[in-house]
């Protein structure tokens, strides 16, 4: 039972990950989650406004209810499967992080200066929050998929596109890490 | 009820994503400072099992449950949207430490906040859908 109680390794998540991409592969699917956010605003009614989002969205039931199963599974892990959210990180990392600003010594997935309910007052930390949002639906929706579309599905197909997709993650991403966030903090 | 395994396959990611901390905005910052191999591990053998399912699945010509031979739909060719499109994303996803599949998982484990964070991804979701016209791709 501890084994299931610890963290899971990386050899344990990517066999894991596998798996659901050939699940919903066997099931006649993709995986791919970021068009949940299309199907979403379809959902609320954007086809009138975007012919982008002028579909039945109801085709789509399978890939809300796999958004509907993450919601859940996560909370099953979070509440049943596990003692607590201190994530171990690497000790460069956290002292890189004491330096900015963001206290690493948490137990929780997420720092305090960004997620902590009592700082949503703050016009500053509401615009990271927001700010972050637009980014990853906007972003996503022009190349087209995620990390679980792109990265993981396209790749996996050795498609070129997701590995330019991927390639733009982490320019993104190092940008954001290496510039931004101490600028921002 | 045929789409209710796609619930039950959605559970199982997100307790996968939840248990293995890549959910967590810790890893994501360790990642893009390289300072781990965690999350390239994930996402590598991820990756390297999914070639290995593909090459597998099209070399038997394996049918879906729907009776259909599996094959998946290239992605057009191009590069602005992708690389572009890919960089905001990537922008992102290192500041709320979190890509789409995650924003809902965190949503699960309870961290409120994430709710912004969701409000905005569906905002953005909706400005690519208004402006894409006007976007190269």
């Amino acid at each position: 039972m501890d084994v299931i109680m610890q963290p899971w390794p990386w050899y344990v998540a990517g066999p894991l990950l596998a798996s659901v991409l050939f699940l919903m592969l066997f099931f006649g699917k993709t995986f791919g989650f970021s068009s949940n956010l299309r199907h979403l605003c379809s959902m609320g009614g954007a086809g009138k406004t975007a012919e982008f989002f002028d579909y039945d969205w109801r085709k789509y039931k399978w890939n809300l209810l796999f958004l509907v199963g993450t919601v859940v599974g996560a909370f099953i892990a979070s509440n049943f499967l596990m003692h607590n959210h201190r994530v171990d990180i690497n000790p460069k990392t956290a002292a890189a992080l004491v330096e900015i600003g963001i206290n690493p010594d948490v137990d929780s997935y997420v720092p305090a200066e960004i997620f902590d309910l009592a700082n949503l007052g703050s016009p500053k930390t509401l615009g990271i929050l927001l700010i972050g949002g637009l980014l990853i639906g906007f972003g996503t929706r022009w190349a087209g998929g995620c990390t679980s579309g792109h990265a993981i599905s396209g790749i996996s197909n050795l498609q070129i596109p997701s590995i330019i997709a991927t390639i733009g993650f982490f320019i993104g991403g190092l940008l954001m890490t290496h510039l931004l966030l101490p600028l921002i903090f | 009820m045929k789409a209710i395994k796609f619930l039950i396959v959605g559970t199982f990611f997100g307790i996968i994503m939840t248990k293995s901390e890549v959910i967590s905005w810790f890893r994501i910052y360790e990642m893009f400072r390289f300072e781990s191999f965690h999350m390239y591990g994930v996402i590598g053998s991820t990756v390297v099992l999914g070639v290995i399912i593909v090459q597998l699945i099209k070399r038997s010509a394996l049918k879906s449950t729907e009776g259909q031979t599996i094959t998946i739909e290239p992605k057009q060719m191009g590069v602005v949207r992708y690389l572009v499109g890919g960089t905001l994303f990537g922008l992102g996803w290192a500041l709320v430490g979190a890509c789409p599949g995650p924003l809902f998982a965190l949503l699960g484990a309870g961290y409120w906040a994430i709710i912004i964070v969701i409000i905005g991804a569906i905002l953005g979701t909706f400005l690519y859908g208004k402006f894409r016209k006007y976007l190269p791709h």
